[in-house]
């Protein structure tokens, strides 16, 4: 009995000294956290390496980005509750100005970085499986029976809210279309929808892991890298009528960079995303870049395509109160389980 | 346990030969299809890429990390849940006072609350927002989204374990042996080790077992004070959970082969330390 307490004594000195001598060998001379939400994750793997690099010849500072991917939304209600995020770079504007709305980044974050603080665009595509059995071509084709739609939940991800309001784009667009018609058409597209994930790539997974429905809404980029990953023979993607352009802004965190001394590495952190090089990333990453040479080098896999915006919607304010705040649009058309 | 199957034993025994083929049978069918075949899953998908991508997905700094986190959250978790375990159990199995029926509901609280809520409720004490989030943010302190904040979810999570499993053994065993002890001129420490350690300690090492599995499994609990700092504060679970989202199917499977067999390691401790004292039970008893 005492030979097996004191060896399990000296198992757990030993335990904890591995630890306390392993821990500083990852810190570098400045960290950074960049609070993103979920199909950013490749993407910012590839442009961390690249910024690291870019850095260290133009400052001489070691620099190591640490990500944290979750749902937009949830990302930002963390970053409200205390996660020490140096920059925010979501899904969508509305969830860096509930940031702004409670003092922690200025007020007028959107006009520190060209085009609206957001660096690389994307769309929202419909992603099928291979020989689209279904014969989905644009969005009325969601409606037909038996058609099983996976969409995340747009009170946690940012990516569900661009889809909601892609749809939402087209229905408002059809011939005589009123705000009745427009919501009796997504009263039945989520009547299609069997489960909502909290974020994106729960829902990419759902649908292209879990092989659960038969349309995924989806960021394009995102659409791409299932189609990368699964093998482009497993699906196809199929570029609806109209779509909208999805901008998902970055911002740095004024009180936490002021706090931690890390703005100037903070903000050449985000103004590196505009370089070609992270421009190039970003297009490698099936996100469709600002840069006009860099789009021009990869155009050939964005098709053009008619696109609304968010200023069609009255901006974020206006979209985030009328479609998903408490008894919004959503909630008066979504009923879970039916 | 094993003395409450043998007791039940030759009741099961009067039964017709055919039902008791069924009811094995079933029970075994039952076992294999949720419990051997998920675990078959995990090792084949793990090792579906060869054991180099084992060791490229367990040598990753990302997995280091999750192991040690796990490690360190449990190494903090369960002996302070044990400690407080067998204090608790102690009180409450020998002695009678006003609210003792409150305290055991109160260990027992955490059984009956989701995980989520036990994890949201250091968010909202300690959270930018919550009630010390202020001042601790004042001190320069970080609990959520930071080490301790793990470690607070999971003791809340993993509490009643190791007390639960001991109050019902030391309301049996009654005060008896520990009185006579007394009567012989024992002192509270000398009576404690000599006396109701030993007479508890099958019944505590289940309990710490117990409360070490769930201490490395928590998932729901942690995710909400994580903040998924890749690398930081990703637990073993939530960093399976990453690894799937990321598409990284082998190293997902292969953090979860590991925490399947830190599991069946446990298993394996428990059985060796039953015999090593099984044989030597006479000396110590």
């Amino acid at each position: 009995m005492r030979y097996a307490r004191l060896t399990r004594r000296g198992a757990l000195g030993g335990m904890l000294g591995t630890l306390a001598a392993t821990r500083p060998a990852i810190a570098a001379d400045v960290t950074l956290l960049n609070v993103s939400y979920d199909p950013t994750r490749e993407l910012y793997r590839a442009i961390n390496r690249a910024f690291a690099e870019d850095w260290q010849a133009k400052a001489g500072q070691r620099v190591t980005v640490n990500q944290s991917h979750g749902g937009s939304g949830a990302q930002a209600r963390a970053v409200l509750d205390g996660l020490q995020a140096d920059v925010v770079t979501l899904a969508l504007a509305a969830d860096i100005d509930a940031l702004a709305r409670r003092g922690l980044i200025a007020a007028d974050w959107q006009r520190r970085l060209p085009n609206n603080a957001t660096p690389f665009t994307s769309t929202i595509v419909l992603l099928v499986r291979k020989g689209n059995p279904q014969g989905i071509h644009d969005w009325p084709d969601l409606l037909k029976p038996g058609v099983a739609v996976i969409t995340p939940n747009p009170k946690t991800s940012g990516g569900a809210r661009w889809n909601f309001l892609a749809a939402l784009g087209w229905a408002q667009k059809q011939p005589n279309a009123t705000a009745a018609t427009a919501e009796a058409f997504l009263r039945d597209l989520f009547h299609q929808v069997p489960v909502l994930d909290t974020g994106a790539r729960g829902a990419t997974n759902s649908f292209a892991q879990r092989e659960l429905g038969d349309v995924l809404i989806a960021w394009e980029n995102d659409a791409w890298l299932a189609r990368k990953e699964f093998g482009a023979e497993a699906f196809e993607i199929v570029y609806p009528s109209l779509s909208i352009l999805a901008e998902p802004p970055v911002a740095v965190v004024d009180s936490v960079v002021d706090k931690r001394g890390s703005r100037e590495v903070a903000q050449a952190y985000l103004e590196f995303l505009y370089t070609p090089k992270a421009q190039d990333i970003a297009a490698q990453n099936y996100y469709r870049p600002r840069d006009l040479a860099v789009a021009t080098r990869y155009a050939e896999r964005y098709p053009e395509l008619k696109l609304v915006t968010i200023q069609d919607f009255g901006g974020w304010e206006t979209a985030q109160a009328a479609y998903f705040a408490d008894g919004g649009l959503f909630d008066r058309i979504y009923t879970p389980g039916k | 346990m094993s003395e409450a199957f043998s007791q039940g034993l030759p009741v099961a025994t009067r039964e017709r030969p055919a039902t008791r083929l069924v009811l094995t049978l079933f029970t075994v069918v039952l076992l294999v299809l949720f419990l051997l075949l998920p675990l078959a899953v995990v090792f084949t998908e793990a090792l579906s890429h060869g054991l180099g991508n084992i060791w490229d997905s367990l040598t990753d700094p990302e997995a280091i990390t999750s192991i040690e986190l796990t490690l360190l959250v449990a190494a903090i978790s369960v002996p302070l849940n044990s400690v407080c375990g067998v204090a608790a159990a102690w009180c409450i199995g020998r002695f009678q006072f006003p609210g003792r029926s409150l305290l055991i509901t109160l260990i027992e609280l955490p059984f009956s609350v989701s995980p989520v809520i036990s994890g949201l409720v250091w968010v909202l004490l300690f959270g930018a927002n919550g009630w010390f989030g202020p001042m601790l943010d004042r001190a320069g302190l970080r609990i959520i989204f930071a080490v301790p904040g793990l470690v607070l979810a999971t003791v809340l999570v993993t509490f009643p374990f190791v007390a639960r499993t001991l109050i019902p053994l030391m309301q049996e065993q009654g005060a008896s042996e520990e009185e006579a002890a007394i009567t012989l001129g024992a002192g509270f420490w000398q009576m404690f080790w000599r006396v109701t350690l030993p007479n508890i300690r099958w019944g505590l090492l289940y309990g710490v077992l117990l409360c070490n599995a769930r201490a490395m499994g928590e998932f729901g609990a942690v995710a909400v004070v994580s903040g998924h700092i890749r690398g930081q504060t990703m637990t073993m679970p939530l960093q399976v959970e990453a690894l799937f989202n990321d598409y990284d199917w082998v190293g997902a499977f292969t953090i979860a082969g590991l925490l399947s067999l830190l599991a069946l390691v446990t298993l394996a401790v428990k059985a060796a330390l039953e015999y090593r004292i099984g044989e030597r039970s006479g000396a110590l008893l």
